[in-house]
């Protein structure tokens, strides 16, 4: 042994085999745990590239691929919206985990809150007033004046501070429209077990209350109408059937912000009219 | 100087190194205390004796971690509005507070910053430098209360030889780091946010739980069955950023080698073993040390030494006092 112990410490490998083999595995499993979670997070993108859904961002939200940046995942916006109309996604929504939508039939946008809280509470910027001047604008995404809020039209300040709109309404199945039928409507909007919730200026002006305490009785259905809540978006608009007969049509106007409440109000099951998300005007003739 | 540079490196994955120098002082407490050998052994069983094993630090941190989870639950439930929003970006009373780490992927991925982002990250910056970046980890984040039950079960497991720890290279959470900065920078997501149980946890507690628990749960598991404690020690960026803020972090859990029977209680506890290699016998080199930046100043270790060896110190206040 102590012949052998100069030429074993002169010939002394920096590391035994068998250290060596660890430290080999440890590495080969590092890699192997950094591969596996980097693909797990990439694998976020499927959701927003097969863009399964286009959700119905809140109002203000920038572009789609820069909400999704821009957006912290906190919240706010949940919170301070008096009708509980913002939603978060989930983990199957992709990197949209966390970021806001509005599900509008379930619960719309109705502007309760009269100056658009959830931009006020927004940290990042997602949600904005004023969208800085490298951000691009889509035609057809401006409005062409401030949206007047009917709520509050005999206020000084009568218009909402929103610059873009978020989606635009359709009369998607012209079919099943009580007014298209010439029919009138009596009852619950949504029915006893609705749960949405709507701010009616001549019950309370600051108070959402229940759609289902809210009984319409009209001769011609006319709710998405007379319940939007932005001046001049949408009109009621004659005109005379194939059989000859006089009808009305609900008729999406160029002030359409895309909030939803048309969506959730219409009383036909599905809804015959519904808001295309992140959708721009293209004009009148749709 | 030399010392506070390997701690950086060690935060990144380097392996600790041997000190270069001992100090004479610390050359004469070794020697005293090695000196006799069957008073060291007694002294050794006296204190192990007279030890009155407490939970006192890891009750006060559960204390504060699951009030501060609270406080952003009932402050939207009750509607008391002291402190809005997730763990990712909330106001306090009003006043703008942002995770540091999601704000960073925000700013890489969207690459515009504006005024109350800054605002807010800047004050959380502030705070966290004052109180020790990682004290985040321990003291507010969800998951790691999460892991740190379920590493119980992982531990008992292991006991009974059902489960072995697998480790990975420390590195591997610097790497980590990198790519999902570049992530963000490249893709323009936030892709991180996507998995962080961080940001999942608080969430789901605030805003009601979802399918993403699933993910949360799988890292459980992944804990429990293969690696201890993975996700704090070798992935999470979050841990990372916050050591690098906390870096100079007067409020540091403090060694002294005077007091320190070197039996490594505290290392088979700690989250990162690594930042207490100074309680080896003959690896500290000054009397009294700070663990450095990568310390989540969790007190596990201050709980669990017999003899005061590990204390809570802040750096300037304790010499007055």
């Amino acid at each position: 042994m102590s012949e052998n112990e100069p030429r074993a410490a002169a010939h002394k490998p920096a590391m035994s085999i068998e250290k060596a083999q660890k430290a080999r595995r440890k590495f080969l499993q590092s890699v192997g745990l950094t591969a596996g979670i980097v693909g797990i997070s990439l694998l976020g993108y499927i959701p927003v590239t097969s863009a399964r859904t286009t959700r119905l961002r809140p109002p203000g939200a920038l572009d789609e691929a820069d909400f999704l940046s821009s957006c912290i995942k906190c919240g706010q916006c949940v919170q301070v919206c008096p009708v509980a109309a913002i939603k978060l996604g989930d983990i199957d929504d992709g990197f949209g985990l966390g970021v806001p939508y509005i599900a509008a039939r379930d619960q719309a946008c109705d502007f309760s809150c009269d100056a658009v809280q959830c931009i006020l509470a927004c940290p990042t910027g997602s949600l904005t007033y004023h969208k800085p001047d490298f951000l691009g604008v889509r035609a057809g995404a401006p409005l062409a004046h401030a949206p007047i809020l009917k709520a509050k039209e005999n206020d000084a300040e009568p218009s909402l501070n929103l610059k873009e709109r978020f989606g635009v309404a359709r009369l998607a199945r012209p079919e099943s429209c009580l007014a298209v039928q010439g029919k009138g409507f009596k009852g619950q909007a949504r029915g006893p077990a609705f749960k949405g919730e709507m701010r009616y200026v001549d019950v309370d002006r600051w108070a959402p209350i229940p759609v289902r305490d809210h009984p319409y009785e009209r001769d011609i259905c006319d709710l998405c109408v007379t319940e939007c809540p932005i001046k001049d978006a949408i009109s009621l608009q004659p005109f005379v059937n194939e059989a000859g007969d006089q009808r009305f049509m609900p008729v999406v106007q160029e002030q359409c912000v895309g909030c939803g409440v048309c969506e959730m109000i219409c009383p036909v099951e599905p809804a015959a009219i519904v808001v295309d998300a992140q959708a721009v005007w293209k004009g009148a003739a749709r | 100087m030399s010392r506070y540079l390997d701690l950086l490196k060690g935060m990144l994955g380097a392996a600790p190194k041997r000190p270069e120098k001992v100090s004479e002082k610390v050359q004469k407490i070794m020697f005293l205390k090695y000196e006799d050998k069957d008073r060291y052994i007694k002294e050794k069983l006296h204190a192990r004796d007279h030890h009155i094993v407490s939970h006192k630090w890891r009750n006060r941190r559960w204390a504060v971690l699951i009030a501060t989870n609270l406080l952003f639950v009932f402050s939207f439930w009750l509607d008391i509005q002291i402190l809005e929003g997730a763990l990712t970006a909330s106001r306090f009373v009003g006043f703008h507070l942002i995770d540091l780490n999601s704000a960073l992927h925000v700013m890489l991925a969207h690459k515009h910053i504006i005024v109350n982002l800054f605002i807010g990250t800047f004050t959380v910056f502030l705070l966290w430098v004052l109180l020790g970046g990682r004290s985040f980890c321990s003291w507010v984040c969800p998951y790691h209360l999460l892991a740190e039950w379920t590493e119980k079960l992982h531990l008992w497991l292991v006991d009974r030889k059902i489960v072995t720890d697998h480790e990975f290279h420390r590195g591997t959470r610097t790497v980590f780091w990198l790519l999902f900065a570049l992530l963000s920078v490249v893709t323009g997501y936030t892709i991180f946010e996507t998995i962080s149980p961080t940001g999942i946890l608080s969430r789901a507690l605030i805003y009601g739980p979802g399918l993403a628990l699933g993910w949360v749960f799988l890292l459980l598991l992944f804990e429990v069955f293969w690696s201890r404690r993975a996700w704090c020690r070798y992935v999470c960026p979050i841990g990372l950023t916050y050591g690098a803020v906390g870096a100079l972090s007067p409020l540091q859990i403090t060694y002294h080698v005077e007091h320190c029977f070197h039996e490594g209680d505290c290392r088979k506890v700690c989250l990162v073993p690594h930042v207490l290699d100074v309680t080896v016998k003959g690896r500290a080199g000054e009397e009294t040390l700070g663990l450095g930046p990568d310390c989540t100043r969790c007190g596990l270790c201050v709980d669990i030494c017999p003899t005061g060896a590990l204390r809570y110190e802040v750096k300037g206040l304790s010499k007055l006092l």
